[in-house]
């Protein structure tokens, strides 16, 4: 019944009208150099309006908690001890979308530029100019991402980062909501020049609802590592979209944990324009239903371009009591792209009868000599390997945590650092611990 | 060195001498591209509810059913072409076909076969396909010297817009199986067709079975009785011979508790450089204990290398698993058609009902193929598997398009589905597209898809054993295709096996 009448709220939303209402909902930013990027989004915008349900694109998730004029207040969890508090980073801290400097270290770090769309965006020329609203907006094509472009026409605040050499530290990115019923919308712009290399962790709820979008661009040979462990107050509802290009011979790993939240939509559009480049983008994902609605969507879109390329996908999900996972991946191989190595793998546990999984796993080859699989499974846990380690005199609640952990092992071995791999694991444990009582 | 033709050129390999390419590609890759030269009664040109009528009327058929006609027309008015697919092909002008054409020595109908235009008969045999029945399937090697009881076919001949016959009719009837024309079945046992005609593909399904429910002028009609196994293998052949017209076949089979029948579907039209519309609905309907084999070869005028002409096939074809352990399996070869529209599909009501699809999709030149299959478990335990083999050459863009839906209440229901995709040449495209929906735990769906090239080492292993790289090829995927090959009824086997190398000549350079 409820997800009739979110439906009908969808319809009753969606499309030029529900464009129109957002963009007088967030105030035009003053803009200097975003601002053609910023009128091109917002005609963008105009004319795909927002998406509803009968959108193709939006056919297993419902955008409707995207659209609803007034969102409902979700609390910020209180968290005993911040996930990588004891790492040697240097973090940046946004609250409720604006970012604050007291509570952020110096942004100097060697080889590192970093400046907030807030200030420099209103400058007339900045080296991001070549980089704000560009990927995004080649990022819609061959679908529609219309909240992608609403945030590149409205978003005030965010960081812009150069890296020219490589990164001593791990950049974090820490996001801190402190009012219940907050709206953010902020844009990253991240540029690593030939060679460079940085470790990016992303952390926390920005607020309530919340639009993110991250434009990354990788030059020759540069490195970029994405950690992401997403916020974990019950009720947020964020949809994030990670825009990359990678010239020759880069590498981006980009990782994302998941855990509560009642509405989740993470897109990424990887565009892998230059020859022998490597993308990885993998999520963990651990929903119950019983904090709340959860629905969590991956939507993935990997487009190769260019000779002897490696991507992969790799996205695992848990879900229970009533919990909604959803994969939409596309791998596309356009003409030329030969010596294509492309794989892609969805895979759900679902621990109860209410809990379900769609899924839409593509490939698009327009190439021959290429090697390219998607595999995607959906299950119950097994009952043989419970059996087994019940025999062995494990609970039958830790031995299901052990399983799980187990299911999610291929998705967090793409983070390469180890201590933060080991830091991820400890949360799930301790998340599965918790309802193991 | 290269080898110009006045359609491409070809690079030639180190070992292949010129007279190989020149062979090659003088093989006139479509065998069955002749017409009939017969007169032929159309009906005006375009649809309308008038055509609607005529056709009805010239079927002799009742009111309720020309009432039901009616009715999907006022449906497919306000409907829209589907444009989901990965097809790109002109704009139909529905309104510049005939809708109807039947053979102008057909107006009186025949009583029997026997009493059919000898041009017409001979065009099935030139086909290979036997209206006598003495005669077996052409072309199976061995049939000779086999018992006849265990290879007849009985065949049920279209020819445009009408049934020329059905043979074996006598003997199925003693089994209390009823094999004729779905026109025949309308006039003679109305009770069957109006209980589960549309039953499975309702009126106004999608756009274009609407228009088949609107304009579907034969096709073939099928009943097997409780307990019953068919005596024989059915099968219906389509050929299209007349220019500009469509054929809309419509296929009903309904196998009662407990019954078993094979059947065989075959089709091909002449060579045109205009595009021709071919949009058949199949229904099958399977009740408790039952199952049905569908086997299809299809055939069709594929278009030139240059994509003039061919089939624009538009099908509709799906399987209701009424009952308890009914089951269906769909197997088909889909090597010929300009443009394929096709998704074969299971509903798995009844408990413990199992859907399998076989497929083997062979797109060359400038054909385009968008096929699948639906696996819809409503039912507990039900059980399906999907084994899909795509093959792309030349310029052509093969899709495999699939759901696998699992219900809330379809508990301990399994999928499995393996999607594989071979590409040949570097200008043509392969594409997966699988829609999985799992709304349940105790349901298991796995889903696997791969895309390759033909393995350079394999290629090369049997040509170093002497083996032409044309026949290297055609090995080469016949053992990729092998597991749907084997699926296939022995007569059908043999047919689609060398189709497969014949669908791919031309497409090694």
């Amino acid at each position: 019944m409820a997800r009739e009448g979110q439906a009908a709220a969808g319809r009753a939303l969606a499309g030029p009208a529900a464009a129109e209402a957002a963009l007088a909902a967030w105030p035009a930013p003053k803009a200097g150099f975003t601002a053609a990027a910023r009128a091109e989004a917002e005609a963008r915008l105009r004319v795909a309006g927002l998406p509803g349900r009968r959108d193709e694109y939006w056919r297993f998730t419902d955008p409707a908690p995207l659209l609803t004029p007034e969102p409902a207040a979700s609390a910020p969890l209180r968290v005993d001890r911040p996930i990588f508090e004891g790492f040697d980073k240097l973090r940046l801290v946004f609250v409720d979308g604006v970012f604050d400097a007291a509570a952020s270290d110096d942004p100097a770090l060697a080889g590192v530029e970093i400046a907030r769309l807030a200030e420099a965006g209103a400058a007339d020329i900045h080296w991001a100019r070549g980089l704000y609203g560009v990927l995004e907006a080649a990022g819609q094509s061959p679908v529609a991402r219309p909240f992608a472009a609403l945030n590149t026409a409205r978003a005030a605040d965010g960081l812009l980062i150069r890296v020219s050499g490589v990164a001593p530290r791990p950049l974090h990115i820490s996001y801190r909501q402190s009012d219940p019923g907050s709206e953010a919308m902020l844009h990253h712009c991240i540029r690593l020049e030939p060679g460079a290399e940085m470790t990016l962790i992303e952390t926390g709820t920005a607020a309530a609802r919340a639009n993110l979008v991250m434009e990354v661009d990788l030059g020759e040979g540069a490195r970029l590592h994405h950690i992401r462990p997403q916020g974990r107050a019950h009720g947020r509802r964020v949809i994030s979209h990670l825009f990359a290009r990678l010239g020759a011979a880069a590498r981006l790993k980009s990782f994302t944990l998941s855990m509560n939240g009642a509405f989740t939509r993470n897109e990424a559009v990887i565009d892998i324009a230059g020859d022998h480049a490597v993308a990885h983008v993998a999520g963990a994902t651990l929903g119950d239903g019983a904090d709340g609605r959860f629905v969590h969507d991956d939507t993935v879109f990997v487009s190769h371009g260019a000779v002897g390329c490696e991507s992969r996908q790799v996205f695992k999900k848990v879900l229970k009591n009533g919990a909604t996972g959803v994969f939409q991946g596309k791998i596309l191989v356009r003409p030329g792209a030969q010596k294509t190595d492309g794989y892609q793998i969805s895979q759900a546990l679902l621990l109860d009868e209410d809990s379900q999984f769609l899924a839409k796993p593509e490939l698009e080859i327009y190439a021959d000599d290429v090697k390219c699989s998607h595999g995607s499974t959906t299950g119950a846990i097994d009952e043989t390997a419970l059996f087994y380690l019940r025999s062995r005199g494990v609970t039958r609640a830790q031995a299901v945590s052990l399983l799980v952990l187990s299911f999610l092992a291929d998705a967090i071995a793409e983070i390469e650092d180890a201590a933060l791999a080991a830091e991820v694991v400890a949360r799930l444990e301790d998340w599965l611990a918790r309802r193991e009582a | 060195m290269t080898v110009g033709s006045d359609q491409e050129t070809i690079e030639v390999r180190d070992g292949v001498d010129r007279e190989t390419v020149e062979t090659v590609q003088g093989i006139g890759a479509y065998k069955y591209g002749w017409n009939t030269d017969i007169e032929t009664d159309y009906a005006p040109m375009g649809v309308n509810e008038d055509i609607v009528r005529l056709i009805s009327e010239k079927n002799g058929e009742p009111a309720w059913m020309t009432d039901w006609r009616l009715a999907a027309f006022a449906r497919w008015r306000e409907m829209d072409e589907p444009r989901w697919a990965m097809l790109n092909y002109p704009k139909i002008d529905y309104q510049a076909q005939y809708y109807y054409a039947k053979p102008k020595s057909m107006a009186v109908k025949p009583k029997s076969l026997d009493e059919v235009d000898p041009k017409l008969l001979a065009t099935y045999e030139k086909l290979g396909i036997p209206l006598k029945e003495q005669m077996i399937l052409a072309g199976v090697e061995g049939a000779e010297e086999a018992p006849a009881e265990g290879r007849r076919v009985a065949v049920d001949a279209v020819f445009d817009s009408v049934s020329l016959g059905t043979t074996f009719k006598a003997e199925l009837a003693k089994a209390g199986v009823i094999f004729c024309s779905i026109s025949e079945a309308i006039r003679e046992h109305p009770d069957l067709v109006r209980k589960y005609l549309g039953s499975v593909v309702p009126q106004s399904d999608n756009f274009f079975a609407t228009l088949n429910s609107a304009v579907f002028s034969d096709g073939s009609f099928v009943y097997i009785p409780p307990n019953t196994r068919c005596p024989m293998e059915l099968s219906t052949y389509f050929r299209i011979n007349a220019e500009n017209t469509g054929q809309f076949e419509r296929t009903l089979i309904i196998a009662d508790k407990g019954s078993y029948v094979s059947y065989l579907e075959g089709c091909t039209a002449p060579k045109r450089d205009v595009a021709q519309l071919h949009a058949a609905v199949v229904e099958i309907v399977i009740l408790e204990d039952a199952e049905v084999k569908y086997s299809t070869v299809q055939n069709w005028y594929p278009g030139d290398e240059e994509g003039r002409g061919g089939i624009y096939n538009f099908v509709t074809k799906r399987a209701d698993c009424r009952e308890a352990r009914a089951k269906v399996m769909w197997t088909q070869v889909e090597t010929g058609s300009a443009i394929t529209w096709k998704y074969p599909s299971c509903i798995l009501r009844g408990e413990a009902s199992q859907g399998e699809f076989y497929s083997i999709a062979i797109a060359n030149n400038r054909q385009q193929a968008d096929t699948g299959t639906k696996m819809i478990h409503l039912g507990k335990n039900t059980r399906s598997r999907i084994v899909s083999k795509g093959i792309s050459a030349g310029r052509a863009q093969n899709t495999y398009r699939g759901l696998v839906s699992m219900h809330p209440k379809a508990q301990n229901a399994r999928n499995y589905t393996q999607c594989d995709s071979l590409l040949i040449g570097e200008n043509c495209g392969a594409h997966t597209v699988p829609y999985i929906e799992v709304r349940n735990n105790s349901s298991r769906v796995e889903h696997e898809a791969t895309t390759s090239k033909v393995d350079d080492d394999q290629l090369f292993y049997c040509r170093s054993r002497g083996i032409g790289e044309e026949a290297a090829v055609a090995l080469v995927v016949n053992g990729f295709c092998r597991e749907v090959l084997q699926a296939l009824p022995m007569e059908f086997a043999m047919e689609a096996q060398s189709l497969v190398a014949i669908s791919l000549e031309g497409s090694v350079g």
